[in-house]
């Protein structure tokens, strides 16, 4: 292994840069409609009711299936595997988000309206801060399910650790293998190791 | 201060309030009691309209309430509900400063404000400002829900159950405080409890409602001694003679000029607190501190 790092420095560089791109690209478009999803759905308890209820069969949706469904419909790329890790992050972060808004704590939410806070701000003023637990818990499990998703973009040519492994595979070369499937478990280890001291560190502030 | 006309608002499953009248006059506490589901806390709300009536008029300050604009509507009147609904990622300070900073006072100006509400509700401004209200008793938590309601200096306050949360021993304490204040602010209050000794304590006038309609308004002392029916008798409790006796002091009632023996007791004991140092010592008549004596026949008479 260490041998193959050393004879390819750059190949794995470049499937690692990819991946952290793939990963930051397909989470933050996740989130980016997630958040908004789930401030908009706040006040709309039965269409949250229907939404939440999707987002949970998406959910359960192996990450597999989900690529292989984009491909007749996006093609192979980077693009079209970004879309699924967006698809992939974007459950967890909704479904968290929803339920913290929902569990925010009624008598504040009520001693707010009362006091003469307009909906708006009673939503980024009170519900939101409240609900900032329930949000970064479901930052860290997208985190992860993304960062782990996207070693199977290598399936529709996406880049990543796991073409090391794919051609690993293919060649038969146990140590390419071996550097990629490590690389992803450490990463995913690491992603969610340093979003739990974050939300740790962030609570205690 | 605060006019109900003709209130009703029905909700799916009941409990709501049909055609209420009830009026609250300017620097007085009105008590809203009744069993749950009378519709209690429904007419509170409806008064800064967290809930919208579906026919009837509301006034305050002889200002039609329902032509407002609500959120406006809510900032010139103070609320506290139970356990005093602090926001638990503010700090004391930015809690007791919310309505001040909602209508856009400048900083400074709601520094000064802050510390001087917290001083009312006898807080230290300089101990509990940066606390967060978890730090807090109940007792505090409620103190600071009352300094936050007071902060931007409303004339009509509207309390649910304010200290339903704070635990006995310290409750009473607390309610006379709270009273003390509101009546040296001229506040005009619409309170919300169950708990008929608080709403004789604090009220001014008791509203008792049952199914959504009013059934008796009086001043405590007059409801105690002639409730409108078997029903407002049975909620003020058998023991509402001596509920009663509570309200007037040893000053009220008439004084024998002759001495009694035994422990003095002060003028402003209740009437009540004598009728049980009576049965304690076993004796018709207690030495005043003040001078003379107070007989079980002046107890009596004062019914």
């Amino acid at each position: 292994m260490i041998a193959w790092l050393r004879a390819n420095p750059d190949a794995f560089l470049d499937a690692l840069v990819q991946h952290l791109a793939l990963s930051g690209a397909g989470l933050a478009i996740g989130v980016a409609l997630a958040l908004p999803a789930a401030l908009l759905l706040a006040r709309r308890p039965v269409l949250a009711e229907w939404v939440s209820a999707g987002a949970g069969v998406l959910r359960t949706l192996p990450s597999l299936a989900v690529l292989a469904a984009l491909l007749p419909l996006l093609g192979v790329g980077f693009t079209p595997s970004v879309v699924a890790l967006a698809l992939l992050a974007l459950p967890p972060v909704l479904l968290h988000a929803l339920v913290g808004l929902r569990g925010a704590e009624p008598a504040a939410v009520e001693a707010a309206r009362g006091m003469g806070f307009t909906p708006l701000q009673s939503l980024l003023r009170v519900e939101v801060p409240l609900a900032l637990p329930q949000i970064f818990a479901g930052l860290r499990t997208a985190a992860v399910q993304v960062v782990s998703g996207a070693a199977l973009a290598t399936f529709i040519g996406g880049g990543g650790l796991g073409d090391l492994v794919t051609q690993g595979m293919a060649l038969l070369d146990i140590a390419q293998l071996q550097v990629g499937a490590i690389a992803i478990a450490l990463l995913s280890l690491g992603t969610e190791g340093g979003f739990g001291w974050l939300q740790r560190r962030w609570e205690r502030a | 201060m605060i006019e109900l006309r003709g209130v009703t608002k029905a909700w799916p499953g009941g409990a709501g309030v049909q055609a209420l009248d009830l009026g609250v006059a300017e620097g007085e506490c009105c008590a809203l009691i009744g069993p749950s589901g009378c519709g209690k806390t429904t007419t509170l709300r409806l008064v800064n309209r967290l809930v919208e009536p579906d026919a009837g008029s509301i006034r305050i300050a002889g200002q039609d309430a329902l032509r407002q604009d609500p959120v406006q509507l809510r900032r010139g009147i103070g609320y506290v509900i139970q356990e005093g609904g602090l926001f638990p990622h503010r700090r004391v300070g930015a809690n007791v400063a919310t309505v001040p900073a909602l209508l856009g006072w400048d900083a400074r100006r709601i520094a000064a404000r802050v510390e001087e509400v917290l001083a009312l509700v006898g807080l230290d401004p300089a101990q509990y400002r940066d606390r967060w209200p978890h730090q807090l008793s109940g007792g505090e938590r409620q103190r600071v829900g009352v300094a936050r309601a007071l902060a931007a200096d409303p004339p009509v306050l509207l309390l649910d159950e304010p200290f339903g949360a704070v635990d006995p021993l310290r409750r009473a304490q607390l309610q006379q405080e709270v009273l003390a204040l509101l009546k040296r602010l001229r506040k005009t209050v619409l309170l919300v409890t169950h708990d008929v000794q608080e709403a004789v304590l604090l009220g001014d006038s008791l509203a008792l409602m049952r199914g959504g309609r009013l059934v008796q308004h009086a001043t405590p002392a007059e409801m105690l001694a002639r409730p409108a029916d078997g029903f407002v008798a049975d909620f003020l409790g058998a023991d509402r003679a001596l509920t009663r006796l509570g309200l007037f002091r040893i000053s009220d009632a008439a004084r024998d000029a002759a001495d009694a023996p035994g422990a003095p007791l002060p003028e402003a004991t209740t009437l009540r607190d004598a009728l049980a140092a009576m049965l304690e010592r076993g004796v018709t008549a207690l030495p005043v501190a003040e001078g003379g004596s107070l007989t079980l026949e002046a107890v009596l008479r004062s019914r």
